[in-house]
């Protein structure tokens, strides 16, 4: 069991981490104390054009491990450490922040790949630091603590964004400890999710042989690399990306009359087989341009949206909407394995 | 003077016991006996049973067919001296060589005690964090598509033609190749009727397609092998698709034979060489010397019907990861992998037991070799070699089989208790034989009945073990080796099936 909250803004409004954090402490018996975390879009407007690094380690040593690396295969425009206020959480792991511009040579075409294999060397290679994220003008702050603990540690009152999402965790197949918290991020993608992924074992290995390597511990970092490979590295659109982790039952497939869109699903379906996720999720997904949510196709793990104004809000439990905005248009709550995708009004 | 000893060797492994209380003289045993191990003697005034104890195989034909229950099989050994070596089993093999001065033949798999791996793996099952599914509440799906399928989808592709390429699976079972020939025409019609029903596919061997057999052709993968057997201008377009064999579990590396006098008149016409000519399929293909050869005529085959799948069947050999990657780079659409426990209908004893290694551990290396080479996606991987049930059939699709063929499960459903003398021309069940008079015991009827209860029920239990790990598709059971552990497995082994021990 975990508890899931976040909200948009269609038009890029910004504001601090106040409403996200309400709805996560509301929700604050759906986790244990072993972790919690947030995800906030639009908050580095000064150096929104460069890749934000946040870096956990464990030791100075790592600290500086990281920095020399960073420094040999990027242009570092700035380096700081991530404020916090350890009269919460006495005992941590240190935290820097990087904005960085990659050194790429005349065979490194793509710049996200790029950072991708940084990405993986930092958690593979240098003993205790993990990179938390590594977007454009977005953070990723998470530990093991209750949901305010955590919010309160990284000083989020002090951030202003236009996306947040938050998660508490119940960790139960892996260890609390403070990589291992939500949301997980690559780039643009962070993902918050509740439930457990049944299909892990065939959808690391699907990523491995694309050079994805899992590091963290922990079965939802999946979905944040199977989305980085569907969207950005195979051009699909979201929807079809969302169709390849969540498929439609076969014998809805059956049901579709209309030929091509039939073919269409048993393409995605069957080329993308080692992808799909299975077993009950709920899962919350930021990205560039918006933020989406899908449930497994039984919905064993709980959904529900709201909509009021230039909003739209997404939580485990009614009540948390209800926390973030009392005047709602509407509440939905969506079927299963039916997502729920909200893209930005124009350009932020 | 010379003294001719031929008794050695001549003795049955097995005896039929006769309860004379309950047995009516009825004489029937006598007739199910294809081997005349059974005669019926007179004693008083009626006619009781005696068995020869000379051809015994434990067929069980007369014990089920027995209208009063008066028969029991049970083994005859040959009480020799207590020796590590020279056991009864080698002995009486000695002896029967030494008598016939030929190659020893047999039927059936390995008959070897190496270890099955199978009954090494354990699987997973949901308890609280994850909820386990019962399949009799929610949809359970064993769909399977198989084919070549693109490494990635672009939003524009033409997702028609991709999706019409491919062979659609209800479950991922289909039926081994076992020619006409080596099996009857009642036996392969029952088989074919059941992959039509069930959504399956069969394969045909090397024994041609029968004309009786052309309305399951949709549901058939039409073999070439060797002796180009059948092979026709027609042939090459009536199939679903095609399997080039290269080789068998059970004989890998050498050909086949069908001896002249089983060449009858529909099996002449089937694979279009006279009657009473023997049919001999060499050991290599005579056109085939390298990868490159094996490439020419996967597409050969090709242009000859539009670009159908084309399979290619090996056996399991020590370089099986190497190959299978040859082969998909070749142009395969599927490789069929047949393991060293794999049947037949007629292999040298020496070449079964001792040749090629066991399906699972081809497996896990082909496996893991393909998707390491990034060209998993390109082929879908059939295995076979010794499925005994359903929980073996999850084992190898979670260690990443697309689908699993079986064989011997089809006989022994069909009333095989597995006496091995399938090469004998005389198979009591009526399987392995195309002597009229014995083939004409199997009713194709209630052959299919029991192969489509067989396959409904592994069918059942597969969706419960896909339930238990909470697990809806078999897409996601499939190459997911976190399902599995070992136990009783060595470092080597569990490193090479890619499992963890269990507890870890």
């Amino acid at each position: 069991m975990c508890g899931i909250a976040g909200f948009i803004s269609h038009k890029y409004s910004k504001e601090n981490g106040s409403r996200i954090k309400r709805a996560m402490v509301l929700q604050n018996e759906r986790g244990n104390g072993l972790g919690a975390g947030y995800g906030a879009y639009g908050i580095f407007p000064v150096y929104k054009d460069f890749y934000a690094f946040q870096v956990m380690a464990d030791s100075n040593w790592a600290i500086d491990e990281v920095t020399l690396y960073l420094k040999e295969h990027f242009w570092v425009a700035h380096k700081e450490e991530i404020s916090i206020w350890d009269k919460v959480i006495q005992d941590h792991p240190q935290f820097m922040r990087y904005f960085l511009q990659p050194k790429l040579s005349s065979e490194d075409l793509n710049p996200d790949d790029f950072v991708i294999e940084k990405v993986m060397h930092i958690n593979t290679a240098i003993d205790g630091a993990f990179v938390l994220s590594s977007g454009k003008n977005m953070g990723v702050f998470k530990g093991v603590g209750t949901p305010r603990d955590i919010y309160e540690f990284f000083r989020l009152d002090e951030y202003q964004g236009y996306c947040w999402i938050g998660h508490n965790r119940f960790p139960t197949n892996t260890p609390g400890w403070w990589g291992g918290a939500h949301p997980f991020n690559l780039l643009n993608w962070s993902i918050v999710h509740n439930g457990e992924i049944s299909s892990y074992g065939i959808n690391r290995r699907y990523l491995e042989s694309n050079h994805y390597l899992c590091t963290l511990q922990t079965d939802t970092e999946v979905a944040a690399y199977l989305l980085d490979l569907l969207v950005r590295r195979h051009g699909l659109s979201i929807y079809d990306a969302i169709t390849v982790l969540a498929p439609p039952y076969w014998s809805t497939i059956e049901r579709e009359t209309n030929l091509e869109a039939r073919n269409r699903i048993i393409a995605l379906k069957v080329t993308y087989e080692s992808a799909m996720l299975n077993g009950p999720f709920a899962i919350l997904a930021g990205f560039d341009k918006g933020i989406f949510s899908i449930t497994d196709n039984t919905k064993l793990r709980p959904m529900v949206v709201g909509n009021a104004e230039g909003y739209t809000y997404f939580a485990s439990e009614v009540s948390a909407l209800y926390e973030m905005e009392e005047n709602l248009a509407e509440v939905t709550t969506p079927r299963a394995g039916q997502p729920v995708i909200v893209y930005y009004h124009g350009e932020g | 003077m010379t003294v001719s000893v031929s008794k050695p060797g001549a003795r049955a492994t097995f005896r039929p016991l006769f309860d004379l209380n309950l047995c009516d003289g009825c004489g029937q045993c006598a007739i199910e006996c294809t081997f005349n191990e059974i005669k019926m003697v007179p004693q008083g005034d009626k006619k009781i049973p005696v068995a020869n104890l000379l051809a015994c195989g434990a067929c069980h034909r007369c014990e089920v067919m027995c209208p009063r229950n008066a028969i029991r099989i049970e083994e005859n050994p040959l009480a020799t001296r207590t020796h590590g070596i020279w056991t009864p089993h080698h002995i009486q093999r000695v002896h029967l060589q030494a008598a016939s001065g030929s190659v020893a033949l047999t039927g059936f798999g390995a008959e070897t005690d190496l270890p099955v791996l199978w009954d090494k793996m354990l699987f997973n099952a949901c308890q609280v964090t994850n909820p386990s599914i019962d399949p009799q509440r929610e949809p359970m799906e064993t769909i399977t598509y198989l084919g070549r399928k693109p490494d990635k989808l672009s939003a524009t592709k033409d997702f028609s033609q991709l999706v019409n390429n491919l062979i659609p699976l209800q479950i991922p079972i289909v039926f081994a190749p076992m020619s006409y020939g080596s099996i009857n025409l009642n036996l392969q019609k029952a088989i074919a009727r059941v992959a039509k029903k069930l959504g399956l596919l069969w394969y045909t061997g090397e024994g041609g397609l029968h004309k009786d057999l052309y309305p399951y052709a949709d549901c058939a993968i039409l073999q070439v092998a060797s002796g180009r057997f059948g092979v026709s201008p027609e042939y090459l377009k009536l199939g679903r698709g095609y399997q080039i064999k290269i080789g068998q579990g059970a004989k890998p590396g050498i050909g086949g034979h069908l001896p002249g006098e089983k060449v009858l008149e529909g099996i002449s016409e089937t694979r279009m060489i006279p009657i009473y000519a023997d049919a001999i399929s060499p050991a290599p293909q005579h056109d085939i010397y390298s990868i490159e050869d094996l490439r020419l005529l996967i597409y050969a085959i090709k242009e000859a019907n539009d670009y159908k799948p084309v399979c290619v069947k090996i056996a399991a050999v020590h370089n099986v990861a190497a190959i299978a990657s040859g082969i998909v780079r070749a142009g395969a659409d599927m490789v069929y992998i047949d393991g060293y426990r794999g049947g037949t209908g007629a292999a040298p004893n020496i070449i079964r037991d001792h040749v090629g290694i066991p399906i699972e551990i081809a497996l896990a290396v082909v496996d893991q070799r393909l998707r390491e080479e990034r060209i998993r996606n390109q082929a879908s991987l059939i295995v076979a070699g010794g499925f005994r049930n359903s929980a073996d059939v999850m084992k190898a699709i979670a260690l990443g089989a697309d689908a699993v063929a079986i064989g011997t499960p089809v006989l022994i459903a069909c009333g095989c208790h597995g006496c091995q003398r399938c090469s004998s021309g005389k198979c009591p069940w009526g399987l392995t034989t195309n002597e009229p008079s014995i083939s004409e015991r199997l009713d194709v009827d209630w052959a299919e009945e029991r192969i489509t209860n067989l396959i409904t029920g592994w069918h059942h239990e597969m969706q419960e073990i896909m339930g238990l790990n909470g697990i809806y598709d078999i897409g996601s059971f499939r190459g997911n080796r976190l399902i599995l552990r070992g136990i009783d497995l060595n470092e080597k082994e569990l490193s090479i099936l890619g499992i963890k021990y269990a507890g870890e």
